[in-house]
């Protein structure tokens, strides 16, 4: 099977504290950074969007891989904050990148799952010989309604992967996804901010998805969970991975180095890809890799990958995820937090 | 009247049910208590449930549910008094058969909060709409006000609150039906979450979807169908008003000691002749006033019951010694016959790790709103 032959991840600078938030809304905010084990959230500028974390996680991918982007023939971008409605972000991005015009693009949506989609659509273009290389993408602005549970975790970034036959960074050894019907979260054409059923979005949503696609893979795979050096699982908070990690077998030191979520928060299509970039920023050759996503209503997509010889000369050809998350940030009140995020009603 | 006895119980296992309807909870009870009965009768039904309505958008329980069950044709009415549905539908049940106008009567309750609704307004509206609210209150509010109150007056203290979680919990724990089955620290209930200052999160039952049922007929008919009737000795039940502002002392649940009393008189029994009693323990502060209003525990002194282990499985009076609301769940309307289900059990001497050595009187006292209505049944074994 075909590989990643080039990562990349851009998360913004801006940040805001679950205890900024909290304390905006009168609720406690150790009870929050407790239930819900998130520390601080990613916010994107005013020019920033899902066409310009694309764009700069592109560039990374595209610096790790060495590759003509002329020879990149395919181009998914999964995301629920398209800034359009109508009107690709792929064809922006594309255009930013150098890719093109011999390329098919398209915008992918399912909720939080988006960006697993489309690594999976780009790997089967590269996998049939319809592309000889293609880029999947990962990425969002997340919203979360003011004084909803989502706002301390809807949060800004995302992972761009190139994948390819040759000089592979990464195997993919093994791909199982697993869906159903099950309205757990969603936003209607037309309104701001999505809905979610409560507690409907854990055990018959969450959970029920990411262990099923989890146990079909390592059940198909013949893999058992101690056969992994590192497990990343969607991170719509901090607790949701770790329980369904821990419950499936997965330990706490196989999961820490991709669970980026209470430092970065919930970047939905960009949440998963995210967490397993910074995972290559660090492994070595042969570490197994396992990735479930998870996107409401709903389904999980999991990969098996294995790290080649070629991924530590790459590492360090752009930014590591955790350079991003440890490095320069500017904190902002909910005030300033509330203008960016254009929930601040003015006077056009 | 004709004496009465309980021939059969069904539950389903109470929890967040995502896969399970209301009407699909309702016939796994109903169907339970018919077969442990052996009987593939019956003469009517009562179905207790406090808001399917609000939470699901189905009204009309009764010919629903007699459908379902395959019993269409049989007489079936929904019994509505909030929290307390249950019991009433088992006070229904009993007066029916008592009467002697019916004999094979299905007494069950069975709630769905669990599908998306507002559960807390939902519940809410088992309060006074024009004096409560109005001004924003809910159930942990109100609850958290007799506490305080309790408090104030008695000098009861977060401690005690939380030792009857943790007693909760320790008994829960072994209910395999319980929605909660793990056991708590003190440090954990005093450490969780504030929700209504002073009661914390695990001080409060969760919101839960579950059924239960119990049929019932003539004691004299009893042998027909069981070897093990369980005869129902007393049905007592009371009103206060629903707003807990009109009431002259919040910390003191009225109706509790009233619908107690009644089943006392009507049992010929005292406190002390109970061997143990499921209470409505819909917040920590709840079982500390029921216990206290029903004669357990000296007025004032409710703090004292799990906190000395009075009411510990083993301790003078156990109460809830299933795991109670707060760790076997509360779905509200099907709570009045699970705690009966559970006297049952034990007072056939079924109850397995949770048993009270020697059982033979056992009570289920079921209340409504903030203490509004309460229905006090007291059973006595073979």
């Amino acid at each position: 099977m075909p590989g990643i032959v080039g990562y990349g991840a851009f998360i913004p600078r801006n940040r805001i504290r679950s205890e900024e938030i909290a304390r905006q809304w009168g609720k406690d905010p150790a009870t929050i950074q407790r239930g819900l084990l998130l520390e601080e959230k990613s916010v994107p500028g005013l020019d920033e969007d899902t066409i310009t974390i694309s764009v700069a996680a592109g560039r990374a991918a595209l610096a790790r891989s060495g590759i003509d982007p002329q020879k990149v023939g395919a181009l998914y971008i999964g995301s629920e904050s398209h800034p359009y409605a109508v009107k690709p972000s792929g064809t922006v991005v594309l255009e930013a990148l150098g890719l093109g015009p011999d390329i098919h693009v398209a915008d992918f949506e399912f909720a939080c799952k988006a960006g697993t989609e489309a690594m999976s659509v780009a790997l089967a273009m590269v996998e049939s010989g319809r592309a000889e290389y293609a880029m999947g993408i990962g990425a969002d602005t997340s919203q979360g309604a003011p004084n909803d549970a989502l706002e301390f975790s809807a949060s800004a970034g995302g992972a761009a992967y190139i994948f390819g036959k040759t000089d592979l960074l990464v195997e993919v050894l093994h791909t199982y996804s697993y869906t159903s019907d099950t309205p757990d979260f969603w936003r209607r054409e037309g309104e701001f901010y999505p809905r979610h059923g409560g507690r409907f979005t854990g055990e018959p949503a969450y959970f029920h998805h990411v262990m099923s696609a989890t146990k079909g893979i390592l059940d198909r795979s013949g893999h058992k969970p101690s056969d992994f050096r590192y497990a990343v699982f969607h991170m719509p908070n901090g607790k949701f991975p770790l329980t369904a990690g821990k419950k499936m077998g997965f330990t706490q030191a196989q999961m820490e180095q991709g669970w980026v979520v209470n430092l970065m928060g919930n970047t939905y299509s960009g949440s998963s890809p995210t967490g397993l970039a910074a995972v290559l920023d660090i492994a070595d050759p042969d570490d197994l890799i396992l990735i479930t996503s998870f996107g409401s209503g709903a389904g999980s997509d999991s990969f098996i990958l294995r790290a080649t010889d070629l991924l530590p000369e790459r590492q360090g050809l752009a930014p590591a995820v955790r350079s991003m998350l440890d490095g320069p940030r500017k904190y902002l009140t909910y005030g300033q937090y509330a203008k960016l995020r254009e929930k601040i009603v003015l006077n056009h | 009247m004709r004496e009465v006895a309980i021939i059969g119980t069904g539950m389903t296992s109470f929890g967040e049910l995502w896969g399970q309807s209301l009407r699909g909870l309702f016939v796994e009870a109903a169907l339970g208590a018919m077969e442990t009965a052996g009987a593939d009768t019956l003469d009517s039904i009562y179905v207790g449930n406090m808001s399917a309505g609000l939470f699901v958008g189905q009204e009309h329980l009764g010919p629903l549910m007699a459908d379902h069950l395959g019993m269409r044709g049989v007489p079936a009415t929904r019994i509505e008094s909030a929290c307390a549905s249950g019991g009433m539908a088992i006070r229904s049940a009993f007066f029916e058969v008592a009467s002697g106008a019916s004999d094979l009567v299905l007494a069950a309750g069975v709630e769905k909060m669990n599908d998306g609704a507002d559960v807390t307004g939902v519940l809410a509206t088992a309060s006074d709409q024009e004096e409560e609210v109005y001004y924003g209150i809910t159930f942990p509010g109100l609850y958290a006000m007799i506490a305080r109150a309790h408090m104030a007056a008695h000098g009861t203290t977060e401690e005690d609150l939380s030792w009857v979680s943790v007693k909760a919990h320790r008994n829960g724990a072994k209910n395999p039906k319980a929605q909660f089955r793990r056991v708590m620290s003190l440090e954990d209930v005093m450490g969780s979450s504030m929700v209504a200052e002073p009661l914390r999160l695990l001080h409060c039952s969760p919101v839960t979807d579950g059924a239960a049922a119990v049929l019932l007929c003539p004691l004299d008919r009893a042998k027909e169908f069981t070897d093990r009737p369980v005869k129902i000795l007393a049905s007592g039940a009371a009103t206060s008003t629903l707003s807990l502002a009109q009431r002259p002392d919040p910390s003191h649940l009225d109706v509790v000691e009233l619908s107690g009393k009644r089943a006392y008189e009507m049992a010929g029994l005292g406190p002390d002749q109970i061997d143990l009693a499921e209470i409505h323990d819909c917040f920590a502060i709840s079982e500390i006033c029921c216990v206290e209003s029903l004669g357990f525990m000296e007025p004032g002194k409710g703090g004292e019951g799990a906190r000395e282990g009075i009411t510990d499985l083993g301790g003078r009076i156990p109460v809830n010694v299933s795991g109670g609301l707060k760790s076997k769940g509360h779905p509200v309307g099907a709570t009045g016959v699970a705690q009966a289900v559970t006297v049952v059990e034990q007072l056939r001497g079924e109850a397995g790790e949770l048993q009270v050595e020697g059982a033979r009187i056992g009570m289920a006292q079921n209340m409504g709103g903030s203490g509004a209505s309460s229905v006090v049944h007291i059973f006595q074994g073979a």
